[in-house]
C-alpha cells in the first residue's frame, strides 16, 4: 500500500510536468487558431511552396512565433512574397522553437546554407551570434539578420544588419494617441524588456508630451528577459487589461504575437478605447469584432529591409554591414486602414516633416 | 532460464511504453492531419555526424538537470525549481567566469564552484521553507523559478554589457574556454569538454546514494520517513542538504555550454542562455527512475527527439515540431504506466508460483506453510 501510494505520488508530478509542458503548447496553439480565422496566412498557404522562379534562393529562418504572427515575422515573409513576384525568387522558411538551445539555430543556417540558399535571413536579433558562427564558413553566400548586430570585433563581408528607427515610428503614432485620448492617460504594453522594446517606449512616449505634455502613460512589460513575451497572448492580454483598469484609454502595443491579447483586452473594454498594433498593419489581420478598435499600427517595414537584400543578391552586389531604415526611407511609418486617424493626419504628417528635416530629433532610450 | 526472463521482463516496461507512445503521437499527428510515416522516417533516421555532436552536448545538459530532479525524488523531496536554478547559476558562473580574475583554468574552476554555490543557495530557501514553516516545496519552487527569471532579467539590463539590441555578461577571456573534441569535421562541430561534468556527476551520484551513510539515510527517509527518523536520521537537516545539492548540480547544467570554445566568444544573454532544461529534467528522471543509468537513456533520448526534429522542416515534412513536445510528454506517462503495470503483473506472477508451490502435496514448502 505504502508502495503504491509513493508510485501514485510519482504518478501526479509526472502529470504535473506534462500539464506545464502543454501549457505551453495550449499557449501557441491557441494563437495559430486564430491566425487561421483572422486571414489565409496558416502553415498551409505560403508562397515558398508554389514559387518556382530562377532568381535568388532565399532562406528565410523565422524567429519564435513564425510565419503566422501576424506581425513581426509576417513582414518578413511579405518582402519575400514580394521578391518572388519582383525578382522570381524562391524560398525556403525554417522556424525557431521557444527556448530552443543555440545550437539549434546554427544547425538550421548551416542546412540551408549547404543546400545554396542565399541569401539567407534571420529574422530578430536572436540570430546574431548563429550567423557569426556560420557565415565566415560560406564567404560565397550572403546573410542577413533583422535587428541584428555584430557580437564580436571582426568584421564579416558577407553579413548585412538590418536595423529600423523604430523609435521615429513610434513617436508618431504616440501623436496619435496623444490627440485621441479622452482621459489624457495611455498606455503602452512591452513584450520583452530589452533594449530593443525600449526604443519603443521611448519614441512612442516622446510623441505623446509633443502634444500634451501632462499626459500620463501607463508602461507595462510582459517578460523582463525571457523571449517568451513575445508570444505569449495571455500575458499580453493581462498587461493591456491592467492599463486600462488604471484609466488609460488607448494602448500601444510592441509584443510581436502577443499583440493579440492585447486587441482582446481593449475590444473588451468597449467604445471609445483604442488599441495601436505594431510592426505590420494589424487591421488587416484582426478579426473583425477587434478591427474598430485598431487605432492605427507603427510599421516596421522589415518586408522593405528583406525585399531590399534579396533585390541586392539578385543585382550581383549583396547588402554587407549595418544599414538603417528610418523615417526619411520609408523603413518605419503608421498605417491609415480603418479610416480611424484620418481626422488627424495633418498632425501627423506634420510630425513626421519634423522628424525628416531634423528639426524634431527623437529619443532612442526612455 | 532464470536471468533471460529477468531480463525479459525489465525490457518489457519500457518497450511497450515505447511503442504506446509512438502509437499516439501517429495518432495525434493524425488527427490534425499530418503524415505519420514522414514523421516517424525522419525522427528515426540515423543522425547526420553535426547532429550526434548535438545530441551529445544536448544529452549531457539534460542529464545533470535530470540528476539534480532525481536527488530530491529519491527521498521524496520534489524540486521542481531545477529551472529557477540553473538561470540564477548560469548568471552568477558567467559573470565569474568573464571577469578574467586570474589563469583560464583557475578562472573556469572559480566559476563553476559560484555556480554551484549559487544554484545551492537558491535550492536551500525551499528548503528552509519547508522545515521551518512547513512550506511545500512544489509551491514554493515554482514560485522561484518566476523569480528567477525577473530578478536575472532586471540585473542583466541594469548592470549587463550593452551590444546591439541586447544585453550581456562580459565575454569570457579565450584562455577561459575549452577546445572540446572534434570526432568529425571541424565544421561538425566539437563535443564540449564540460559534459565530462555529467559523467562526474552520475559517478558521484550513484557513490553517494548508494555507497555513503547519507545516502542510506537519504534512501530511508524517501522510503518510510517515520521509521528513518526512529532509527535517528535528523529529517530537517537531510531536507536542507539534500535540496542544496539538487541545487548544486542544477548549478552546473548549462555550464558545459558556456565554457565551450566557438567563433563567437561565450556569455549569458537572454538569447543565448537555453531556456526549459529544467523541466525537461524532471521528465528524464522518471523516465530514468531516479537511477543514474536510467537518466542517462532518458537524456539521450530526450536530447535525440529534439535535435531530430530540426530536420522536419528540411524533409518538407508538414508536421509542426510542438508534436515532438507532444511525443516527449507522452512517453513519460506511458513509461510511468508500464512499469506499474508491468510490476503490479510480476507480483501476481509471483503470487501465483508461491500458490502453485503450496498446493503441490509432499513439498517442503507445505510443512512450514501449515
Amino acid at each position: 500500500m505504502e508502495a503504491l501510494l509513493r508510485r501514485m505520488t510519482k504518478i501526479s508530478a509526472a502529470v504535473a510536468v506534462l500539464a506545464l509542458t502543454f501549457a505551453g503548447c495550449g499557449r501557441q496553439d491557441d494563437d495559430n487558431g486564430g491566425d487561421d480565422d483572422g486571414n489565409n496566412t496558416g502553415s498551409g498557404g505560403s508562397v515558398c511552396e508554389s514559387a518556382d522562379g530562377d532568381g535568388p534562393k532565399v532562406g528565410l529562418a523565422y524567429d519564435v512565433g513564425g510565419r503566422g504572427d501576424q506581425s513581426f515575422n509576417d513582414a518578413a515573409y511579405a518582402g519575400v512574397e514580394k521578391a518572388t513576384a519582383e525578382v522570381d525568387a524562391t524560398c525556403f522558411e525554417g522556424e525557431a522553437e521557444e527556448g530552443e538551445p543555440e545550437s539549434a539555430r546554427v544547425e538550421r543556417l548551416r542546412q540551408m546554407a549547404e543546400q545554396g540558399y542565399n541569401p539567407i535571413i534571420g529574422v530578430g536579433f536572436a540570430y546574431s551570434t548563429s550567423v557569426n558562427e556560420v557565415a565566415p564558413d560560406y564567404p560565397d553566400l550572403s546573410f542577413a539578420v533583422v535587428d541584428g548586430f555584430d557580437p564580436d570585433d571582426q568584421p564579416n563581408e558577407n553579413v548585412a544588419y538590418l536595423g529600423f528607427s523604430e523609435h521615429e515610428g513610434s513617436y508618431l503614432v504616440g501623436v496619435a494617441a496623444a490627440l485621441k485620448t479622452q482621459k489624457d492617460h495611455i498606455g503602452f504594453v512591452g513584450g520583452v524588456h530589452n533594449d530593443l522594446i525600449k526604443k519603443f517606449e521611448a519614441g512612442y512616449v516622446a510623441g505623446a508630451k509633443s502634444v500634451k505634455p501632462n499626459v500620463k502613460v501607463e508602461i507595462q512589460y510582459i517578460e523582463e528577459s525571457d523571449l517568451s513575451g513575445f508570444g505569449d497572448p495571455a500575458g499580453g492580454k493581462a498587461a493591456a487589461t491592467g492599463i486600462l483598469d488604471k484609466g488609460a484609454d488607448v494602448v500601444y502595443h510592441a509584443a510581436g504575437g502577443s499583440g493579440s491579447g492585447v486587441f482582446e483586452a481593449v475590444a473588451a473594454k468597449g467604445e471609445g478605447n483604442w488599441a495601436i498594433g505594431v510592426d505590420s498593419d494589424q487591421y488587416l489581420t484582426a478579426p473583425a469584432d477587434q478591427q474598430p478598435f485598431i487605432l492605427t499600427s507603427m510599421l516596421k517595414r522589415v518586408d522593405v529591409a528583406a525585399l531590399a537584400m534579396i533585390q541586392s543578391v539578385a543585382d550581383g552586389s549583396p547588402l554587407t554591414s549595418y544599414q538603417v531604415y528610418d523615417l526619411k526611407v520609408d523603413g518605419v511609418g503608421y498605417s491609415t486602414s480603418g479610416g480611424f486617424v484620418d481626422d488627424i493626419a495633418t498632425q501627423l504628417e506634420e510630425a513626421k516633416e519634423q522628424i525628416k528635416s531634423g528639426e524634431v530629433t527623437v529619443p532612442d532610450k526612455p | 532460464m532464470n536471468i533471460m526472463k529477468k531480463v525479459g521482463i525489465a525490457l518489457v516496461a519500457p518497450v511497450a511504453a515505447l511503442l504506446a507512445a509512438m502509437a499516439i503521437t501517429s495518432a495525434v499527428i493524425i488527427a490534425v492531419g499530418g503524415p505519420p510515416v514522414d514523421f516517424w522516417r525522419v525522427m528515426l533516421s540515423w543522425p547526420e555526424a553535426d547532429e550526434i555532436v548535438n545530441i551529445t552536448n544536448q544529452a549531457s545538459m539534460l542529464y545533470l538537470s535530470g540528476l539534480a530532479a532525481a536527488i530530491g525524488f529519491r527521498m521524496n523531496l520534489f524540486n521542481i525549481g531545477v529551472e529557477g536554478q540553473y538561470r540564477v547559476a548560469s548568471y552568477v558562473g558567467a559573470i565569474v567566469a568573464g571577469t578574467a580574475i586570474g589563469p583560464g583554468l583557475f578562472t573556469a574552476g572559480l566559476a563553476i564552484v559560484a555556480a554551484m554555490v549559487t544554484g545551492a543557495v537558491w535550492a536551500a530557501i525551499p528548503a528552509l521553507l519547508k522545515v521551518t514553516r512547513g512550506v511545500s516545496e512544489v509551491i514554493s519552487t515554482i514560485m522561484l523559478n518566476a523569480i528567477a527569471g525577473f530578478l536575472v532579467g532586471y540585473l542583466l539590463l541594469n548592470y549587463g554589457q550593452e551590444i546591439g539590441n541586447d544585453r550581456r555578461t562580459t565575454p569570457l577571456e579565450a584562455d577561459t574556454t575549452f577546445t572540446g573534441w572534434t570526432p568529425f569535421e571541424p565544421a561538425d562541430g566539437a563535443i564540449w569538454t564540460l559534459t565530462i561534468l555529467a559523467v562526474l556527476a552520475g559517478a558521484a551520484f550513484w557513490f553517494v546514494i548508494n555507497r555513503t551513510r547519507f545516502g542510506f539515510d537519504l534512501r530511508a527517509t524517501g522510503m518510510n520517513e517515520s521509521a528513518a527518523v526512529a532509527s535517528g536520521v535528523n529529517v530537517k537537516r537531510m531536507v536542507v542538504i539534500s535540496m542544496a545539492l539538487s541545487g548544486a548540480v542544477a548549478g552546473l547544467v548549462w555550464l558545459p555550454e558556456l565554457f565551450h570554445e566557438s567563433r563567437t566568444a561565450s556569455f549569458y544573454s537572454g538569447s543565448q542562455f537555453q531556456t526549459g532544461l529544467g523541466f525537461a529534467g524532471i521528465a528524464v528522471a522518471l523516465l530514468g527512475r531516479n537511477q543514474p543509468v536510467g537518466i542517462a537513456f532518458g537524456a539521450v533520448l530526450f536530447a535525440f527527439l529534439s535535435v531530430q526534429a530540426g530536420d522536419l522542416e528540411f524533409e518538407h515534412v508538414d508536421v509542426s515540431k510542438d508534436i515532438v513536445l507532444v511525443a516527449q510528454g507522452v512517453i513519460v506517462l506511458t513509461i510511468v504506466i508500464a512499469y506499474e503495470v508491468v510490476s503490479r503483473w510480476r507480483e501476481r506472477l509471483e503470487q501465483r508460483q508461491i500458490q502453485r508451490a503450496l498446493q503441490r502435496p509432499g513439498t517442503p514448502e507445505e510443512a512450514v506453510a501449515s
